[in-house]
């Protein structure tokens, strides 16, 4: 098995940085809680590749599990219901 | 060429760094400042109208350019450009007509997607990492790029006009149900609804339900259930009677 930062099912926040360039973490779950749901791989940087870089260290990619409640302010849906998306090791810490 | 939209690429055409309303153009962001609903859909609507502006003299001008330079030539181009509109959601509709069908391959296609495509020829080398999910009677996928227009364009072609507008982008991830009602569906109550942001590497292709009364069906006979947007998981299949009504209504107007 690979040795990963995270495992699936831990507790993670994502870090509430605002750099200027080019980043896919979205504002939305910026500052949030979720979980690990899913560990796809290393995928070079898109914060280097989308400036011609090589986009090195590649970085873990993770598949983060939110309540889709927890990402507003107003009810965004049922209890039940969820949104995932893929975020980078480094945008992530430990809760 | 063919990829020069989905954002690991690096240079691409969309919202990042280099023109004034970069911030301001995340959904996110711009939920976060508006107050009202009503003001946010306005903004979102004026926003789209005015950035096919801007990008397409913007394209306009780099081709000129990339032409002029001998970079590209004009058939470089147009070869290009078919290729594109040449990916169709019928090579999806066959991956999941081979998935209800064939309990092995649907097996597969959920471990690894890309293999499981390269199975039955279809190529997915442009894409980092396809991902296939399964819904079923308790959990129901839907997928939305927030960022820009992230979508599985090997496998299902050119994304929908409305997957790329501010409206889809911003309501999925705010107001699913509401989303999928506007579109004509009603997630049941009780059910998961999942919403991925296809944000980063991967690209996602959703398994919807075989319908009710297909038993007996054959893998071809099934494919024409499959809709586009079934595989992007904003709606069913076709039940049996909704085809053969289809069928009856184009000979009609044959």
């Amino acid at each position: 098995m690979e040795e990963t930062t995270f495992r699936v099912g831990d507790r993670v926040r994502i870090k509430e940085m605002y750099p200027d360039g080019h980043h896919r973490t979205t504002y939305f779950v910026k500052g949030k809680t979720g979980l690990i749901n899913r560990y796809f791989g290393k995928y070079k940087n898109p914060e280097n590749l989308a400036y011609g870089g090589d986009g090195l260290p590649m970085r873990e990619l993770y598949w983060v599990e939110f309540d889709i409640n927890d990402l507003w302010d107003h009810e965004a849906g049922k209890k039940q219901d969820k949104l995932y998306i893929e975020i980078y090791e480094h945008w992530l810490e430990p809760v | 060429m063919a990829h020069s939209h989905d954002h690991h690429n690096g240079g691409h055409g969309h919202h990042h760094g280099d023109h004034p309303h970069t911030y301001s153009q995340d959904p996110g962001a711009h939920n976060a400042r508006m107050q009202s609903d009503d003001a946010y859909r306005e903004g979102a609507v004026a926003q789209v109208e005015h950035d096919l502006d801007y990008y397409q003299v913007r394209v306009m001008a780099l081709l000129g350019i990339l032409r002029e330079k001998g970079i590209l030539t004009t058939d470089e181009m147009r070869r290009a450009v078919e290729e594109i509109y040449g990916q169709s959601p019928a090579i999806g509709s066959r991956i999941i007509a081979r998935a209800w069908v064939d309990e092995g391959f649907k097996e597969r296609l959920l471990a690894d997607a890309d293999a499981a495509c390269a199975e039955v020829g279809v190529d997915t080398t442009g894409i980092n990492r396809v991902v296939a999910l399964e819904n079923t009677d308790t959990t129901r996928y839907m997928v939305v790029c927030t960022l820009c227009s992230c979508y599985p364009r090997q496998i299902l072609g050119q994304p929908p006009t409305w997957y790329k507008s501010f409206p889809y982008r911003s309501k999925a991830v705010t107001d699913p149900r509401g989303t999928l009602k506007d579109m004509g569906f009603d997630a049941p109550d009780d059910v998961e609804l999942i919403v991925i942001d296809s944000n980063a590497d991967c690209r996602y292709l959703i398994i919807p339900q075989r319908p009710a009364g297909t038993e007996d069906w054959t893998e071809a006979q099934l494919f024409q259930l499959v809709t586009r947007d079934s595989m992007i998981g904003v709606g069913d299949p076709l039940t049996p009677a909704q085809l053969e009504e289809a069928m009856q209504a184009s000979e009609q107007a044959s």
